[in-house]
């Protein structure tokens, strides 16, 4: 199995500490989201991942080598401040790239074609770049980072400031590189669509990777909590260990503790029947955004512990 | 499912190079420079052409029957002294100074014998006084020989074809106009070649780092192949520009004729414009590369590159202003040999022809010899620098720092 794999990076910027023993590993055909808030080191840790800026100690590695010059060729990359010539039209520019990463000169005009029209962009190939809306140059950065068809992806915001429609066209050719075996790390801040699109996750804060693991695995917590919409909050006091959590009108969020039997449920949704008419039962799970906001305010959780549980 | 090869440096300089050289050519602002230059030139020959074509008028001068013995000799006076004259006998002297009054004859002349006697309508002028006189000195040597039983024919070619013996302990370079105008031309052009070139080197380095497209590239070549490809475009493009300006000079010289009369050696100098700028471009092109990679934004080019811009303007102003007048001058000599000054000098002195070709190439090979430490400057500060964005770079941190772009391990 093909991983990309980031270990113990350290990075300081003067007295800034960017990166500490930020870790993690993006499998082969793994959508890999990678979330923090602005200067959490997302952009630095991609950077060092791509070798367009060089760590301080650490290792990145690909299949157990090195990310040296021959592998990082093999990336598709995605800078934050985005990267192509202003002036260049955008045919020309993709066919470049691609010929500079190898592809004969036939190879890079066919790439160059199907990636303009899987992103919907092959109007504006006779356009320079910056004459498209950003939208668009966007689309043009997403097809320069694939056309020379890379094996590891590593995309930085590459959803910020699109349209919905693009965003459906983006994530549909992460799934499909996805499904061809490519490794895919991308950052965000629009945690619902990491949320939909990622396999997994890796919340940083202040330069370490505080949570890492699948979606479901991450939401996965010691406490169970449900939503009950109908009766009055006082049915949770007949079943043992369960606690009111919040009420608002006929809405009630009711919690039990890590002890608590499997069958809970049942004896709540009992309980609440009991107590008059119930129009919704319904498990509530922390999601990704509430995840991230617990994860990112509270005082530094160790985050190889975190490791341990989605290892 | 990977298309990514290897691909060659001498491949990879390739592309870059014509990526430059493509974009360049097809960007209204050097396609109209070029012409603009192009033009200048052109039509400053055609000028100074037609300047050299208006000769002065040939004099008409009437000759009375008395007169018109000294006819062959007047034209031939004239002739030495560079004034063309057309004779014409008159049918007298009342007819002559009718001509003379209407404007249609300059001078008359009525008599040789015993003086010669010439009628104007208000004065002989300087042209005039340069024909006359020393032809009434002739006439009248003539008639001194005769008296003394000589031939003043054969006297008269003795005293043409005698000059003194010269010997000159320190002969002054003689310098001719056309020398002093290629001078000057050949100053002018290098410097704005060399200027312009340089800066879209600083102004295309910064580009690549201003936009970011820099970190894609340096992804797939090394950053080395991508200076060099661009100094290497850029310079291909730089000496287009110069042959088409230098060529369309060339052409316009020979077409009129501008240089017939001068000991100018066109061609050579030419040649060796050409030359100069490769040399002056291969060296200024990496010290300037290296310190645009130091900055990321356009507006703070100037700033890093103007001790370069200075250094360029220095031979430039002390080359064109000492050089045409006084071509042997030490400080323009010594000047010459020192590497970031010759490729401005060197012309000056080779269109002056003020320079041994001993002295040309020693000048160029102490600047061959210093490229190879400029390519080892440039790629070492640009690899530093090119990645590092944001604020300026120190040229020291640059040139000591590691390379940002090297795997972490």
């Amino acid at each position: 199995m093909t991983v990309l794999s980031i270990s113990s990076l350290e990075k300081s910027y003067g007295t800034v500490r960017a990166l500490r023993d930020m870790t993690f590993d993006v499998h082969g055909g793994e959508i890999f989201g990678f979330v923090g808030s602005n200067g959490a080191g997302k952009s630095t840790t991609m950077r060092i991942a791509v070798g367009v800026l060089s760590a301080d100690a650490g290792t990145v590695t690909w299949d157990g080598r090195p990310v040296d010059h021959a592998i990082r060729r093999r990336i598709g990359y995605m800078p934050e401040e985005r990267g192509l010539y202003p002036r260049m039209k955008v045919a020309d520019q993709l066919v470049y790239l691609a010929r500079l990463h190898g592809l004969d000169a036939a190879a890079a005009r066919r790439s160059m074609e199907r990636w303009t029209e899987t992103l919907g962009v092959e109007e504006r190939r006779g356009d320079e770049v910056l004459k498209l809306s950003l939208g668009n140059q966007q689309r043009v950065q997403l097809a320069a980072a694939l056309v020379h068809d890379p094996e590891i992806l590593v995309l930085d915001e590459p959803f910020s400031g699109l349209d919905p429609v693009a965003v459906d066209v983006m994530s549909g050719v992460l799934r499909d590189q996805a499904a061809q075996g490519v490794p895919v790390l991308f950052s965000s801040h629009q945690l619902e669509l990491v949320e939909r699109l990622c396999d997994r996750v890796g919340i940083v804060r202040a330069g370490s990777m505080v949570a890492v693991g699948g979606i479901d695995e991450l939401r996965q917590t010691d406490e169970r909590a449900w939503v009950v919409d109908g009766p009055p909050s006082a049915f949770a006091s007949s079943v043992a260990g369960a606690r009111v959590v919040s009420s608002d009108g006929s809405r009630t969020v009711v919690a039990v503790g890590p002890s608590a039997p499997d069958d809970v449920d049942q004896q709540l949704l009992r309980a609440a029947l009991a107590a008059g008419p119930v129009r919704e039962f319904a498990r509530q799970r922390p999601t990704l955004v509430e995840l991230y906001r617990h994860v990112v305010t509270t005082e530094a959780t160790p985050a190889a512990e975190l490791e341990e549980v989605s290892a | 499912m990977n298309g990514s090869l290897e691909i060659s440096p001498g491949a990879a300089i390739r592309m870059i190079a014509g990526r430059e050289i493509r974009f360049r050519l097809t960007s209204k602002a050097f396609v109209w420079t070029t012409v603009a230059l192009v033009a200048a030139v052109v039509l400053g020959g055609v000028a100074a052409g037609l300047l050299a074509d208006r000769e002065t008028p040939p004099q008409q001068v009437g000759l009375t029957s008395e007169a018109a013995g000294v006819a062959d000799q007047l034209v031939a006076t004239g002739r030495a002294v560079g004034v063309p004259i057309e004779t014409r006998e008159v049918d007298s002297e009342a007819a002559g100074r009718d001509l003379l009054r209407s404007g249609d004859l300059d001078a008359l002349v009525t008599s040789t014998t015993p003086e010669l006697t010439v009628v104007v309508k208000q004065t002989l002028g300087d042209t005039g006084a340069a024909v006359f006189g020393p032809l009434a000195q002739q006439l009248a040597l003539g008639s001194a020989v005769t008296d003394l039983g000589g031939d003043p024919a054969s006297v008269a070619a003795d005293i043409a074809s005698a000059a003194p013996v010269v010997t000159s302990l320190e002969p002054a370079p003689s310098v001719d106009g056309a020398q002093i105008i290629a001078g000057y031309i050949a100053g002018i052009l290098l410097f704005l070649s060399l200027m312009t070139a340089g800066q879209l080197v600083a102004q295309g380095v910064v580009e690549e780092k201003s936009s970011r497209v820099v970190e894609l590239l340096l992804a797939t070549v090394r950053p080395w192949q991508l200076m060099a490809g661009k100094v290497l475009g850029i310079g291909i493009i730089g000496l287009i520009q110069i042959v088409a300006v230098v060529g369309s000079g060339v052409v316009t010289a020979f077409a009129f004729g501008l240089v017939d009369s001068s000991s100018l050696n066109l061609g050579v100098t030419a040649i060796w414009a050409v030359l100069w700028f490769a040399i002056g471009f291969a060296m200024y092109a990496l010290v300037l590369a290296a310190l645009a990679s130091l900055v990321s934004r356009q507006e703070d080019v100037g700033s890093v590159i103007s001790p370069v811009i200075g250094l360029m303007v220095i031979p430039y102003i002390i080359g064109i202003s000492i050089a045409p007048w006084d071509p042997d001058n030490p400080l323009i000599v010594w000047l010459s040999y020192v590497p970031f000054f010759s490729p401005f000098l060197m012309p000056i002195r080779i269109a002056l022809d003020a320079v041994a070709l001993w002295e040309v190439l020693l000048a160029a090979a102490l600047c061959l010899a210093l490229i190879p430490v400029l390519v080892w400057f440039a790629g070492r500060v640009y690899s530093n620098a090119v990645l590092h964005s944001g604020g300026r770079i120190k040229l020291k941190d640059a040139l000591r720092g590691a390379p940002l772009s090297a795997s972490p391990s």
